[in-house]
């Protein structure tokens, strides 16, 4: 007998299948499991509510590893990941004598990056929106994450990630990421749930609520994200906040016309507010 | 195998190279695809694809390359099992040599038993063979039969799609680069148009600065401040509405909410036309509160983005007619085409947004008007070549 040759490959390891809180569907799964087997970055897209950043949670638990979480922001550089080298702190010190001044490394402060690649086991690292910083960030990124490396030059110390972080990065496409990044990461769209699977991820998050309302708000979600003209559509976080409020308020029927009950946190958007109401007074019309 | 579907993917505009050839070998040699064609198609999607806008060309490759291979499959599975089924119902007496012989080496109970048994690990194990897709295996199903058992059913998940199928739902086909945009995709694509420049009250501590200020000072300590990084764009636009444009005032009304949104630039100033610019533009849709052309020159220096959106579709002899920056249809003002011509001329940088299809563009009034506007199709790709054309030679400041 030939063993299984799965367990030939050297890279054997442990596979994603989604958690209890937390949903897949197989082409997520593959997207994961690729990344995780080729220890390349796994870039997440998707519209805004679909589940992106909860994906890196899904896998920190998943896997039973630490997560570390990197929030991206318009003012965040390559270097602030890696570490920060507190100058400012250090000028204080030496100007009033405090503390030892001639240890540089008192003084280094690390980054995201920098501690998911010190730490002494395999980590989960969630680069969240990667759009948001300046146009060069994910090229200054590009080595850093390709090697796993990285040299702090004011110590001459190499940081070397002992276990490769699996390391999760979410865009919001405000912003478009250059080539040389996107062929180092492995890819996935996330689709917005079709209505099985939308009743399922409702199932998780409420799992008390009355099967009617859920079919009747499910049906009016999917209606309102038929109408083209909305400005922001809502997602599954929307309706997930929004069933959270009928089931508070005690509702127990919906439909879709003018006064909808909780509108406001499905639709977030003025003009999208307008459209709706126009929309449903169309209905009604017909009706 | 799958190399003549890279060379597939590359007809198909999906730019893959040996970086994803190799990754793709790799993940399949780990056995990612659980030796099933939908198990592949998840696979390639993930390390082929590295934007939603490829999605639906890599669904046409993939379908174009792999069409009629899992009808092939499953039909021959079902083929299988009806076939030992039929002959286990038969008497004994009644059936075929070969039919005895295959119910004596297999079971029909057993053999469905051992089928699900499988399924069932291979659902929980997630672990497959190396086999390829459509090469043979070696259970007792028979190849064919094992390998659509396990590559087509298993991963179907209580009917949901298979790839073939998802594949020609073309369910990403609203994702192209090369389709009418929307308002976040516009903005995304303005964000392009920008440019930073320090000025104004220094109030940022410039590290480096303190730190060799300071050292030259022999360690008391000096701070050196200076003026944060602020965006240096200013971009105007002018809108065509009403008449032939109100088909596309949708479009016309995302973009513009998405350069409102723009936070980047320094200045906007937005002004509405009717078909041509004739002496004056207006600050409202409904025209009112006109502002001179002139005065519009005057305010706004040539290192201004001039970015023109209309269709240019209208009479030839609305391009010639006469007006002043006071009165329309004035006989001692300058033609229509002639304020095109100064706009053109006054800003370095300017572009000619038209909804309207490039294969619509040979109509006199537009040719006319391309002389003028280097012109730009109002869809995404369109709105990039656009930016990248208004973009060049960076800051040009007045």
């Amino acid at each position: 007998m030939t063993p299984p040759p799965s367990s030939r490959l050297p890279n054997t390891f442990r596979r994603f299948t989604g958690t209890d809180r937390y949903l897949t569907s197989p082409g997520l799964q593959a997207a994961v499991n690729c990344a995780l087997a080729l220890e390349r970055p796994l870039l997440v897209k998707g519209e805004p509510g679909t589940g992106k950043t909860l994906l890196a949670d899904a896998i920190a638990t998943g896997l039973g590893l630490p997560l570390l979480t990197w929030n991206v922001k318009s003012t965040t550089r390559a270097q602030d990941g890696l570490y920060l080298y507190d100058t400012v702190q250090r000028l204080h010190d030496s100007r009033f004598g405090d503390g030892d001044v001639k240890d540089i490394r008192r003084y280094i402060r690390w980054g995201p990056l920098g501690q998911a690649f010190r730490a002494p086991g395999r980590t989960v690292l969630l680069i969240d929106e990667v759009d948001k910083a300046d146009l060069e960030f994910p090229n200054d990124l590009l080595h850093e994450l390709d090697r796993m490396r990285f040299r702090v030059l004011e110590t001459e110390e190499e940081i070397v990630a002992a276990e490769r972080p699996v390391v999760i990065i979410t865009s919001n496409n405000e912003k478009e990421l250059p080539d040389a990044f996107l062929r180092r990461c492995v890819f996935h769209f996330i689709d917005f749930p079709d209505l099985e699977l939308m009743k399922r991820i409702v199932r998780v998050h409420h799992p008390t609520l009355d099967d009617a309302l859920v079919d009747q708000a499910l049906e009016v979600f999917f209606q309102l994200r038929t109408l083209t003209r909305l400005r922001k559509r809502p997602s599954t976080s929307e309706l997930v906040d929004w069933l959270a409020v009928l089931q508070a308020a005690g509702v127990s029927s919906v439909k879709l016309e003018a006064e909808l009950p909780f509108v406001g946190a499905l639709l977030k958007k003025e003009q999208d507010l307008e459209t709706f109401a126009e929309a449903a007074g169309a209905r009604r019309a017909r009706g | 195998m799958f190399v003549p579907f890279l060379y597939e993917l590359r007809r198909h505009r999906v730019p893959v190279g040996a970086q994803e050839a190799v990754a793709l070998a790799r993940a399949l040699e780990a056995g990612l695809h659980d030796s099933s064609l939908d198990g592949f198609y998840d696979v390639a999607r993930a390390l082929c694809v590295h934007s939603e806008t490829q999605l639906d060309a890599f669904d046409q490759a993939f379908l174009a390359h792999f069409k009629g291979i899992e009808s092939a499959g499953q039909a021959l599975a079902e083929e299988l099992l009806a076939w030992l089924r039929q002959a286990s119902e038969k008497p004994p007496r009644d059936r075929t040599p070969e039919e005895s012989e295959a119910l004596e080496a297999l079971d029909v109970a057993a053999l469905q038993a051992l089928f699900e048994r499988r399924m069932r690990e291979q659902r929980r194990r997630h672990e497959g063979g190396d086999r390829w897709i459509g090469t043979r295996g070696t259970s007792p199903f028979g190849n064919a039969g094992r390998a659509a058992v396990e590559g087509f059913r298993i991963e179907g998940q209580g009917g949901g799609r298979s790839a073939l199928k998802t594949a020609d739902a073309r369910l990403y086909r609203g994702y192209r680069d090369d389709q009418v945009l929307d308002t976040r995709a516009m903005g995304m694509a303005l964000r392009k148009l920008r440019a930073f420049t320090r000025e104004g009250a220094p109030d940022e501590l410039d590290l480096d600065g303190t730190i060799d200020a300071t050292a030259r000072n022999a360690g008391e300590l000096e701070v050196v401040l200076r003026p944060p990084r602020r965006p240096d764009t200013r971009v105007l636009l002018l809108l065509d509405v009403g008449g032939s444009m109100t088909p596309h005032a949708h479009l016309v009304d995302r973009l513009f909410s998405a350069a409102k949104q723009a936070t980047h630039w320094k200045e906007l100033r937005t002004y509405y036309f009717h078909n041509c610019v004739y002496g004056r533009v207006f600050r409202t849709e409904r025209f009112l509160d006109p502002v001179p052309v002139t005065t519009l020159l005057a305010d706004c220096g040539p290192h201004w983005k001039l970015v023109v959106v209309g269709d240019a579709l209208m009479a030839p002899y609305e391009l010639m007619l006469r007006s002043t920056g006071l009165e329309m249809y004035d006989e001692r003002g300058p033609e229509g085409v002639v304020w095109l011509m100064q706009l053109a001329e006054h800003f370095h940088r300017h572009a000619w947004l038209n909804p309207e299809p490039p294969t619509a563009w040979w109509a006199q009034t537009i040719r006319t008007v391309r002389r003028l506007f280097p012109m730009f199709p109002l869809t995404l790709a369109g709105l990039g070549e656009a930016v990248n054309h208004l973009a060049r030679r960076g800051t040009a400041r007045a």
